[in-house]
């Protein structure tokens, strides 16, 4: 069942890949999107059983080969099905069904189309491999794999250079990431002698409790993985570039699921992470200035999607600073609502460019909630998630991150609460230039906008369900005991003594009295209200429109430029780069490596020329050459 | 007083000398002369000095190793002379001359 719930996906790439172009559309799409249904359906039961049952291990394993062999080296090609890669699975394969369905209708012009299904498909499948496998080694191998499956996506309308360097950039930047992955594998293999997740684990815990280098240094060298691929300071430049995807891929990888995968990394190795606080530490901060840094820029920018690319840097930021604070179930719970209510915006922001006729900038929107009312409601609906409204999923799973992290450190609380707050400034502003004041297009005419076909409107409604009730996975204890913390039992489940657990070292719900904590919730909705209310009376009782970003003066100029670290990274990397290239290129290679290899040829040549003047076919001067020659052989043989 | 005897009342160096005298004046008239009918005579001339040597040294050693060499190096210059005088009188049909100079038109 596991190795099927796989590997349909990768039969789906195949067929769509082998055969796509002899397809017609409706078949490709349709293909597809069964594929990652049958793969949804299983993983469905699969957690049933493994969620249901007591008699069964925690965990279902299938070796399927022996991956590598060499002396005292191996590791097989083998999945397990635990909780925690449950709850990923279903993530996936549950978004990904629909964002497949969505595709049908937003692709449905485009001369790629299933090429287009065959990468989802294939990404698919290199996602399942990240979170199902049972070692670092096949982690790595689906790590990659989604990592060119986002390259492919991105450059998907290759045709577009800038597209192209989007693609190219988002790869490289990964390939920095891997680096430390890769590092950190070895460090692995070396300390503990295994990749298998259960024997490193179990090594980890046997070992010295204290922290050692060893730990701190295989944690932040995974950390730096974890970076590149979730987009943390300094490797997240490349997710708002990768936006130049469809935009069902911007929800799909770039949102939901792939740029989850280094919390899930993090979550998977807790064993290691517990044993180094300093790497903990360093999590939370880099998360936490991710975080902020985010959302300040997505406060400047115009382009719907890059709104949204922002602020999933941001909220990934968030997560990581759960992580840091050791509230692994808090990091989980918000990766869940967070790819609810993100794929919505990104598909609710797909159903307007869709509608807009490829019309990005919301500056030339306004007004559109008449036309599109589907669309209006459910991007209300995701838009009020991710702000945390109360009692819709976002505000559960933002609130129980702000509890942990006041638990921790009150000063990264204040912080993450101001991002908190921006993020409802940034959201609010992009929802009512969209969607309220007036028409602003030059190009189309109002008559021409429309509302999506069901195709892409039905996973928008479902999305828009999931991301108000999606809460009760994990809901807060002052709700009653019996219906909350779902997803923290899940996690901290210790199979009774019987199974090894998911979380080596079990967490503890961060002991704060009720009345701090109603306080806190009552800060988290008062820093909604007030960016509620701002940019409503900004936006639509005054109806401004945001300034061009060569309109921007000051602060708002840094932010719209994204606080120039591009600029920065192209002067201290790229162009010093370049400049080395130079002068290796002019000098080096023109100079020393082209002159050698031409002076060799030349000198040959010239010394041919030479010879070539002996050889006059005057038989007398042969014999001379051969007289002188004997001589010569005679003289060096009698002294 | 056999042969061999009369051979050894010279004394080994004066046929050293003779053969070298020999073998000099082949080798100079292969050398600068031009027409190939006396090439091939100074080539004679050279084999012949080095024969001359074997058989010297032969008898003084009381070995008979050289002499056999000496038959050898004959039957050689037999049929070397005879391949040579063939591609004499080929190109002297050609040319009809048998100045060796004029063989640098075989150079490509």
């Amino acid at each position: 069942m596991l190795t099927l719930m796989i590997f349909l996906p990768l039969l789906g790439f195949l067929v769509n890949g082998i055969f796509g172009k002899f397809l017609p559309k409706a078949i490709s799409g349709w293909l597809g999107t069964a594929a990652v249904l049958g793969s949804f359906v299983i993983a469905l039961m699969s957690f049933m059983d493994l969620t249901g049952d007591t008699t069964i291990p925690e965990r279902i394993y299938t070796k399927l080969f022996t991956f590598l062999h060499v002396g005292n080296f191996h590791v097989d090609f083998a999945f397990q099905f635990d909780r925690l890669s449950a709850v990923m699975t279903l993530i996936i394969t549950g978004i990904g069904t629909l964002i497949h369905l969505y595709s049908i209708a937003y692709m449905h012009e485009d001369e790629g189309f299933y090429k287009f299904f065959a990468y989802l498909n294939l990404f698919i499948f290199n996602m399942l491999v990240l979170v199902l496998g049972s070692n670092y080694l096949m982690l790595f191998f689906g790590w990659e794999g989604v990592g060119l499956c986002s390259y492919l996506l991105i450059g998907f309308w290759y045709k577009n250079a800038d597209y192209g360097k989007a693609a190219r950039k988002a790869f490289v930047m990964n390939r920095i990431g891997d680096l430390g992955l890769l590092l950190g594998l070895f460090l692995i293999y070396d300390t503990y002698g295994s990749f298998e997740y259960q024997e490193v684990f179990r090594s980890v815990f046997a070992g010295s409790v204290e922290s050692n280098a060893v730990n701190t240094a295989i944690a932040l060298l995974l950390f730096i993985g974890a970076m590149g691929k979730s987009a943390q300071i300094p490797l997240y430049t490349w997710l708002p570039d990768a936006m130049a995807g469809p935009t069902p891929v911007s929800a799909l990888i770039h949102a939901a699921t792939m740029v989850t995968a280094g919390i899930y990394l993090v979550i998977r190795s807790e064993a290691i992470y517990a044993l180094s606080p300093l790497a903990r530490e360093v999590v939370m901060w880099i998360g936490l200035a991710t975080s902020l840094m985010a959302a300040l820029i997505g406060l400047k920018q115009n382009d719907i999607k890059k709104v949204l690319a922002y602020s999933t840097v941001s909220q990934l930021g968030l997560m990581f600073i759960a992580l840091g604070c050791g509230a692994y179930t808090a990091a989980l719970f918000h990766v869940i609502t967070h790819a609810f209510f993100k794929a919505l915006l990104f598909l609710g922001s797909g159903s307007v460019i869709h509608g807009m006729h490829h019309e990005q900038d919301i500056r030339h929107m306004g007004g559109l909630r008449k036309k599109m009312p589907i669309t209006y409601l459910t991007f209300l609906i995701g838009t009020l998630a991710i702000t945390g409204f109360p009692f819709l999923s976002g505000f559960f799973s933002k609130d129980e991150i702000l509890v942990s992290a006041f638990a921790h450190n009150k000063l990264v609380f204040g912080l993450a609460l101001i991002g908190a707050g921006i993020t409802g400034f940034y959201m609010f502003r992009m929802f009512f230039v969209t969607f309220h004041g007036t028409y602003r297009n030059t190009h189309h005419s109002f008559d021409k906008v429309h509302e999506s076909p069901w195709l892409m409107t039905l996973p928008l409604l479902v999305l828009a369900v999931l991301s108000v009730i999606g809460g009760v996975v994990n809901l807060p204890h002052y709700l009653g005991e019996g219906i909350s913390g779902i997803l923290h039992h899940t996690l901290n489940y210790d199979g009774g003594g019987k199974f090894s657990p998911i979380l080596i070292y079990p967490e503890h719900a961060p002991e704060i009295e009720h009345t701090t904590e109603w306080l806190l919730l009552g800060m988290a909705v008062s820093v909604f209200v007030i960016a509620f209310l701002h940019t409503r009376n900004k936006y639509v009782v005054q109806g401004a429109v945001p300034e061009a970003d060569s309109a921007q003066t000051g602060m708002g100029k840094v932010l719209a430029n994204k606080f120039y670290v591009d600029e920065a990274y192209d002067t201290a990397f790229v162009s010093s780069l370049e400049a080395a290239g130079e002068v290796v290129g002019n000098y080096v290679d023109d100079k020393a490596v082209k002159g050698l290899v031409d002076g060799v040829g030349s000198g040959s040549n010239g010394i041919s020329r030479l010879l070539s003047k002996i050889q006059n076919g005057n038989i007398e001067y042969y014999l001379v050459y051969m007289v002188i020659g004997v001589a010569l052989l005679l003289a060096f043989n009698l002294f | 007083m056999s042969i061999l005897s009369v051979f050894n009342q010279v004394e080994i160096s004066h046929y050293i000398y003779l053969s070298t005298v020999l073998f000099s004046i082949g080798l100079f008239g292969v050398l600068f002369r031009r027409n190939a009918i006396i090439l091939l005579m100074c080539i004679e001339l050279m084999l012949n000095a080095v024969n001359l040597l074997f058989t010297a040294f032969s008898s003084y050693m009381g070995d008979a190793d050289g002499q056999i060499f000496v038959f050898f190096i004959m039957v050689v210059a037999a049929a070397e002379a005879a391949v040579g005088l063939a591609i004499l009188v080929l190109v002297y049909r050609n040319t009809r001359k048998t100045d060796v100079s004029f063989l640098d038109q075989l150079k490509g």
